[in-house]
């Protein structure tokens, strides 16, 4: 049977059928839909871990119980796991593990485009590369194979063009496996990686490095597809169907394993072929391998190293270069157009956070921020954001400007999932080496940006299951932070206060701006679009400066100013009432002076309803 | 278009438009009609009242790039008027774009950088890149036929008839994706979207 399925939902396919007992991920454009889709399969257990080194280890532990199973995340999402990977490498396990690393060339949701292939070179840890979705589906119990064959972790890379694009695939049946123990090993020469032990495993890991290089000679996730021989094409992931369709007389040898890669295959496609390219998006991977083995490509030469690959750039790369291209590439009319606003993405009409960064940017204050919706605080006319590395970065950046001396008071804005997932410890070492800084975090009850997924703080988890509920503030006083104040996100003149009152210490301190994300579906329900008095508006603008996508320009200008007046568009309005505070003077009102307003009207006719109803 | 010719697809919009739910049907009409078809979207922070972009391409033999090329789309459908005049150099001379009578003015407009553009460019610039443009008021469609939501399958109903295939083969792949209480609303949209082409 075939189905219609995204790279990300054939990945969940296809460990459902290669038998997974345990899977574990922290949400993150491009990878999120992994784990929610297999999370719909039965026999699974499957989890939001609070960060991707804990669903690393998560998987670890399960692997090492003698079950089959899977972390995923988005690519920078290994680099917060990179200890767990590496000491993943050096054990190996008693069941098969894979690691799924979703990479996100042209950066569409991330902050780099660093190539996870390095990773497994790095750290010594066999990698495979889909192409499309049947290879989503497909590379997943191949992996599982690889891993137990040879007692190691294996990096399944995917980048967001596998991920989120759909094709046909054939599906498969589960394959149930008894567990490979039933007690924890005790085996601590290869568990406990004490210098002693680690000593013995790095040359057996070597070994191992050079058995997988042999085994990719002879694999299936390999092959050579013979064509013209004028040119050859050495290509992987998705890259392989830009090959295949912009360059379709070329030979190919599509890696489906792009480390370690079978060097005497290598050789015989290169000896069988006139040029040989090396096509492949992002760093130079295979490239460099194959000028290491002294043969001649060319690659990094013809198509970019920057930015993602797409059937346009490749057509008009390899006709610059002399390849023989399917067409020649289309000299797209210069078309004479106005000039077009840009229309960046911002925080949504009625996210709590608008409110926050409306009182930072008032405050001319200094703040660091992480990674989340709340990242788009930077954006004019807001601009209140200042710095944004990675998650958790914030806190311990606004933290060293603090104790470097900086004249100024530091804020660091989080939002309560990058909290649990690295601010905590950062807030510990603010509490623990006494930074006067402020952290705010933006308590939204949801992971917002990757899809409203659950978290530590919402009380549910990933299957919607009751869960304990890690309370913000008695954890924060735990820390020993002693100045700790909550306050409603929506709320304009407490928000101020709670501010001052906090600042006014020179000490760390913690805001809690809580409000649901207005996405939220059961707070979509209670939308209620507010109206703007055209009478009393007098186009000063000042609502047109919090950045609100509901609030628009009128075509009626004001009479005295000449300016246009304010207009709310009834579709995309919350009710947060953020402009209706801000308003000086009264053309917002709020829901409660609607209703007053029309509770004082003269009633023009009377409404009966039928008794019981 | 003639019966089994490839085809390829650009959706363009702005984040929560429903451009995903379009390009999931294009990609399901396209495999019942026998096709092997691809589809291709993004995610994340787009989402966020950006513009975006999907891809859906039918291929009779095989499809490799899940992308469509820059002047490759047979058939651009934009859900939004400043980005069918941002995405206008996808479609192919000698394709169609399939234009909602949507503004949606972005942040950028209101904070007093830059100016939407007027209607009168769509047909200029579209004439420069050689398409036929099919405007269509999804909107006002969606809403005769009872619910404004319905403006993606008007949207549908207008590119279904630009292809040689059955109204039929359309319809039962529109009909599995909306909700089942809203079916004859939807029904209605389709068929309102088909006819607003036909009297182009």
């Amino acid at each position: 049977m075939k189905r219609v399925l995204s790279g990300n939902e054939a990945v969940a396919r296809g460990s459902w059928e290669a038998g997974v007992k345990v899977a574990a991920a922290y949400p993150g454009t491009p990878s999120t839909e992994i784990l929610e889709e297999l999370a719909r399969f039965p026999h699974v257990y499957c989890e939001w871990s609070t960060n991707e080194k804990v669903a690393v280890d998560v998987a670890m532990g399960a692997a090492y119980a003698g079950r089959r199973a899977l972390a995923a995340m988005k690519h920078v999402g290994l680099n917060v796991a990179a200890d767990s990977f590496f000491y993943a490498s050096s054990t190996g396990a008693e069941a098969g593990v894979v690691i799924v690393s979703a990479d996100d060339p042209a950066m569409h949701s991330s902050q780099n485009e660093q190539d996870n292939r390095r990773f497994a070179q790095f750290a010594r840890v066999p990698c495979l590369e889909p192409s499309d979705s049947q290879e989503c589906k497909d590379f997943v119990p191949a992996a599982f194979e690889l891993s137990e064959l040879f007692d190691t972790p294996v990096l399944l890379r995917t980048t967001t063009r596998t991920n989120h694009s759909s094709g046909p695939v054939e599906l498969g049946e589960r394959i149930e496996r008894p567990p490979r123990r039933d007690k924890f090993p005790r085996n601590p020469e290869k568990y406990v990686m004490i210098p002693g032990n680690a000593r013995r495993r790095h040359p057996i890991v070597e070994q191992r490095v050079r058995d997988l290089a042999a085994w990719a000679e002879k694999s299936s996730l390999n092959r050579i597809e013979w064509r013209d021989r004028a040119v050859g094409v050495i290509t992987a992931g998705v890259a392989y169907q830009y090959a295949r369709e912009v360059l379709p007389d070329a030979s190919v040898l599509k890696l489906g394993m792009v480390y370690p890669l079978p060097e005497q295959l290598i050789r015989t496609f290169a000896a069988g072929v006139g040029r040989l390219i090396v096509l492949e998006e992002l760093d130079p991977v295979i490239e460099d391998e194959v000028h290491l083995l002294g043969i001649a490509c060319e690659g990094k030469t013809i198509f970019p190293l920057c930015g993602e690959l797409d059937p346009t750039v490749v057509r008009r790369s390899a006709a610059a270069a002399g390849l023989p291209v399917d067409r020649p590439p289309v000299l797209v009319a210069e078309v004479a157009k106005p000039e077009l606003p840009a229309r960046p993405p911002v925080l949504c009409a009625g996210c709590p956070h608008r409110g926050v960064f409306q009182l930072l940017s008032k405050k001319k204050v200094a703040v660091t921020g992480d990674i989340g919706c709340y990242t788009l605080g930077l954006l004019p006319p807001l601009s209140a954001i200042h710095t944004c590395g990675c998650m958790g970065a914030g806190i311990g950046v606004a933290h060293g400007a603090a104790q470097a001396g900086i004249g100024e008071r530091m804020v660091a804005v989080i939002g309560d999932s990058t909290f649990y997932h690295t601010g905590l410890p950062a807030l510990a070492n603010v509490a623990y080496n006494k930074a006067n800084v402020l952290t705010i975090i933006l308590d939204n009850r949801t992971t917002a940006m990757t899809g409203h997924q659950a978290n530590p703080g919402t009380g549910l988890t990933l299957q919607h299951q009751r869960a304990e509920v890690i309370e913000l503030e008695p954890l924060v006083r735990a820390l020993g932070i002693h100045h700790v104040a909550t306050v409603d996100a929506y709320d304009v003149e407490h928000l101020e206060q709670a501010y001052k009152e906090l600042m006014a210490h020179n000490e760390p301190a913690v805001l809690v701006a809580r409000r649901d994300c207005a996405l939220l579906p059961e707070i979509r329900k209670r939308w209620v679009p507010l109206e703007v008095i055209e009478e009393k508006c007098t186009g000063c603008g000042i609502c047109f400066r919090i950045g609100c996508p509901a609030i628009l320009k009128s075509d009626e200008l004001d009479e005295n100013s000449g300016k246009p007046l304010a207009l709310i568009d009834a579709e995309m309005c919350t009710g947060c009432e953020l402009c209706s505070q801000l308003c000086p003077h009264g053309a917002i009102p709020t829901r409660d002076q609607m209703r007053l307003a029309e509770e004082h009207q003269p009633a023009s006719c009377t409404v009966v309803t039928p008794e019981g109803s | 278009m003639r019966a089994h010719d490839p085809v390829n697809f650009v959706l363009v919009g702005v984040g929560g438009q429903g451009t995903l739910l379009a390009s999931t049907i294009l990609a399901e009409v396209g495999l019942a009609a026998g096709y092997d078809v691809k589809k291709s979207e993004v995610h994340g922070m787009a989402q966020r009242g950006g513009s975006v972009l999907s891809h859906v391409r039918w291929h009779p033999q095989h499809v490799f790039s899940p992308i469509v090329g820059m002047a490759e789309a047979d058939i651009l459908l934009c859900f939004e008027k400043l980005e069918a005049l941002r995405f206008a150099e996808y479609v192919r001379p000698g394709g169609a774009a399939v234009v909602n009578d949507m503004a949606i003015v972005p942040i950028t407009v209101s904070a007093g950088a830059g100016t939407y553009p007027g209607d009168e460019h769509l047909a200029e610039v579209f004439k420069a890149v050689g398409a036929k443009l099919v405007v269509v008021p999804g909107e006002k469609l969606a809403q005769e036929a009872g619910n404004v939501k319905a403006a993606n399958v008007a949207l549908l109903g207008a590119v279904s008839h630009l292809l040689p295939l059955p109204e039929e083969t359309w319809w039962e792949c529109v009909k599995q994706r909306v909700p089942a209480k809203f079916l004859e609303v939807n029904r209605k949209a389709f068929a309102a979207g088909r006819a607003a082409v036909k009297q182009v």
